[in-house]
């Protein structure tokens, strides 16, 4: 198929669509109003179903029970409107529900405003809601991205059982690009759920619930979640890497804020500056191991997030003293120019004389043996 | 022998924890019963509450699908959007219903989402221990008004099914009692009825029953069936608040 | 080789069209592009603007902070960018409708009267498009034929009497633009 331009929040809906999404439920808040405007129009075309529902909270619990009667069920929000879901997100993760979320993050706290922000990574990694639970997480840079990453969404949704947050930004929802589809999924192809409530036809009755009173069930529903969550980290975790072969300074980044250190980095690069790029795909499962691995050669790392600094802690965490761990971010909604990440990196380079080989490198030499 | 009284199909052969004369037991039978007389067993799912009904599952023979508390009518519209062809129901009390849950309720009758609301209203929250429910009444002691409520600080109690009424979706709402045999056998029919308007696909439909709750009303079981007759159905009248199913009084009715 | 441009102007003037119409260009010839319109409360006061990048390479932000190339359409519009377009960078004016003077030596003022020129065409409407003509000749950045191959893919192509008219549009405002460039340099070698 020929790529179309697209607007972000226009491409996730005909990725959700494409997936095999038949079902959303919403309600609007700037800047994804333009999701539930596509999936109200899409929906009608391919028999779905599309609820405005009275509020977040009323949104996310139709999810809930789309998502128990078997549907492929999708809701779209931004920050206040996610902070309403989480009551319904952490029903999701203990019901152990498939369902497919999506923040396209604005400024906060509070009202805050609509500008492109990176402020909720706490709230979409560490769960959000009440309880011991994760959702998966991913973070798309590009309006491509956004799609392919919608696509897995679901897949993984439905595979692990478990809420899957698309944490895009103001950015990433407005922006046009050029998108390339692909084929429509045949629902029929759809793996068969042997757990949904469909009426207890010649099949004993079906619960789905969260209520476990007795501690000891409690628990071992929690370890069964906890089992899940270790294999979703062994088997999901996403990153890709830029630059980094020979790199003395790294920058961590994820989604629009990664795109604009990639052109950072270019510009440095031409400086002659060895500087490369780590971006996380899947906030959580966070790719501890792989930057761990990396710390171990590059010994400086400089995350830059749109915030006041979130997903830094994962950085500290991950990298456990091997190797400098600098922040950078600017919050608020305000999007920092490749310019400014370009003047930052040089600063931080030559301040931490990165050009010179002394005696404590900034990059092992020859690598891990 | 002639067996004249048996457990319904649709509820599972255990023993209710309710506490005795608790209305809930004789409600989850009457619910049983109809969709046991309408043969809809096998495609019905049910959505229980926060509250002392929240162990419905245990119960009842059909599916069900839990929902936080207050949300159950938003659960129920995703599952029914999604089986338009199975019969939906929820099962909430007051505090779920028509506190914490109002939006929920309001728009899912707007809406006429074919389901089936059945309320149990008794102006207690029950499961947490007595405090004030939106329905206890004017004067009437909980864990949270230990003096009385008062309407000019704690708001009259509300009365949610009259509010419905207003809905353009909502076709059929009824309040009814389980507080004496005649009391039950209407709720019975009630229940049954915003059954079939389900099933005929005419809208939302919601019965509440004032139902008794002797622990926190600090009343002998006896005593409560009386006071909701003497008192709370003065608040709450019983009868008809709307019904616009045009069915002939024999329809829906069971016998 | 990356170009960042702002379309700037009125509601109602077609200035979101125009940068649709420059990023879905750049598409069909192969380059980078990304489009970010403004939006939410920032539109409801009655201006709109977009900012379109196209580019060789991958795209790092679709944010412009100093652009190389402004379109404005109104006055308020040549007001707020005035002063951010780059050193060296290309203003484009709506001379019809602004009546403010761009006081800097550094950049390469185009002026081009398109709400009178779309008058004279008999589509008040097509301002936006004689517009988008004038940016072809006096950037550079893609050539009016891609641009006039590109129109039947939009809104604006869809009938074939209008894709004519729009093309005749996208005519006039390169012709318009190229007598001012060429007046400007005359003017320069004097």
């Amino acid at each position: 198929m020929a790529r179309q331009l697209m607007r972000g929040n226009h491409a996730l809906g005909e990725a959700a669509v494409r997936a095999g999404c038949r079902y959303y439920f919403g309600y609007p808040i700037t800047p994804q109003n333009e999701v539930p405007e596509y999936m109200s129009g899409r929906l009608l075309e391919v028999g779905g179903t599309f609820v405005q529902a009275e509020s977040e909270l009323a949104s996310i619990n139709m999810v809930i029970g789309a998502s128990m009667a078997g549907g492929r069920v999708m809701t779209s929000s931004s920050s206040p409107g996610i902070s309403l879901k989480q009551e319904g997100i952490s029903y999701l993760a203990g019901l152990e529900l498939p369902a497919v979320i999506v923040n396209m993050t604005r400024g906060g706290p509070g009202l805050g405003n609509i500008a492109p922000a990176q402020s909720d990574y706490f709230q979409a990694t560490r769960g959000g809601g009440h309880g011991d639970y994760r959702c998966i997480v991913l973070a798309p840079a590009s309006c491509q991205e956004l799609c392919d990453l919608t696509i897995k969404a679901f897949d993984l949704a439905d595979k692990y059982r478990n809420p899957v947050m698309i944490l895009g930004d103001g950015m990433i929802g407005q922006m046009m690009e050029p998108v390339e589809f692909p084929e429509m999924t045949d629902l029929a192809s759809l793996p068969a759920k042997d757990w949904t409530l469909t009426g207890a036809a010649g099949r004993p009755q079906r619960t789905i619930l969260s209520l476990l009173l007795d501690p000891k069930v409690l628990e071992n529903h929690n370890y069964k979640l906890v089992r899940k969550y270790d294999a979703v980290t062994l088997a999901e975790t996403d990153w890709d890497t830029y630059l980094c072969e020979d790199a003395r300074l790294v920058i961590v980044a994820f989604g629009t804020s990664a795109r604009i250190a990639k052109g950072a980095i270019k510009r440095v690069r031409e400086m002659g500056l060895k500087v490369g790029l780590f971006r996380p795909k899947s906030l959580w499962p966070f790719p501890t191991k792989p930057l761990e691995e990396l710390s171990r050669v590059v010994r400086h790392l400089l995350v830059f997030e749109m915030n006041s600094g979130q997903m830094v802690e994962d950085v500290r965490l991950a990298v456990n003293g091997q190797a400098q761990v600098h922040f950078y971010g600017r919050p608020g909604g305000v999007v920092p120019t490749p310019e400014e990440i370009a003047h930052q990196i040089s600063h931080y380079y030559y301040g931490a004389h990165l050009n010179e080989d002394g005696p404590s490198r900034a990059r092992l030499v020859g690598g891990l043996s | 022998m002639k067996q004249v009284f048996k457990t319904p199909q649709s509820l599972k052969p255990a023993i209710f924890h309710y506490c005795p004369g608790c209305g809930h037991s004789i409600i989850h039978r009457l619910v049983a019963e109809a969709i046991d007389e309408l043969g809809i067993r096998e495609r019905c799912i049910g959505v229980p509450p926060a509250g002392c009904a929240v162990l419905a599952y245990n119960y009842f023979d059909v599916d069900m699908g839990e929902a936080p508390h207050g949300r159950a009518l938003a659960v129920a519209t995703g599952i029914k959007r999604v089986l338009p062809d199975r019969v939906v129901f929820t099962y909430q009390g007051d505090g779920d219903i028509a506190a914490i849950g109002t939006a929920e309720t309001i728009h899912a009758a707007n809406r006429g989402e074919k389901i089936t609301a059945i309320f149990v209203n008794n102006a207690t929250y029950g499961m947490t221990g007595g405090q004030m429910a939106p329905t206890t009444l004017v004067g009437m002691g909980s864990t949270t008004t230990p003096k009385g409520r008062v309407a000019a600080r704690d708001g009259a109690p509300l009365d949610l099914t009259q509010m419905l009424a207003v809905a353009k979706g909502s076709v059929y709402l009824e309040r009814v009692t389980v507080n004496s045999p005649q009391a039950i056998k209407k709720a019975g029919k009630a229940i049954k009825k915003a059954f079939q308007v389900q099933l005929d696909g005419l809208g939302f439909a919601l019965v509440e029953v004032l139902s008794p709750c002797p622990t926190n009303w600090k009343m002998s079981p006896v005593d409560s069936f009386k006071w909701i007759d003497s008192t709370m159905a003065q608040v709450f009248p019983l009868g008809v608040i709307k019904d616009e199913t045009g069915y002939q009084e024999a329809k829906g009715g069971g016998e | 080789m990356t170009i960042k441009s702002v379309f700037a102007g009125f509601g109602g003037q077609g200035v979101l069209m125009m940068g649709y119409m420059l990023a879905l260009t750049a598409m069909r010839q192969g380059k980078n592009v990304t489009y970010l319109p403004s939006y939410g409360a920032e539109v409801r006061g009655g201006t709109a603007n977009c900012t379109v990048v196209v580019s060789d390479d991958e795209i790092a932000s679709p944010v412009a902070s100093s652009p190389d190339i402004a379109v404005v359409m109104n006055n308020p519009s040549l007001l707020k960018y005035a002063n951010l377009v780059r050193p060296g960078g290309i203003m484009l004016v709506n001379s019809t409708l602004v009546g403010s003077v761009v006081n800097r030596q550094d950049l390469n003022v185009v002026k081009v009267p398109a709400t009178d020129l779309a008058h004279e065409l008999g589509e008040d409407r097509s301002a936006n498009v004689v517009m988008m003509g004038a940016f072809a000749q006096a950037t550079g950045v893609l050539s009016l034929e891609a641009f006039s191959e590109a129109l039947a893919e939009t809104n604006l192509g869809k009938k074939p009497k209008v894709l004519e008219l729009n093309r005749h549009a996208l005519q006039v405002g390169a012709d318009s633009a190229r007598q001012a460039l060429e007046a400007a340099r005359s003017a320069a070698s004097k």
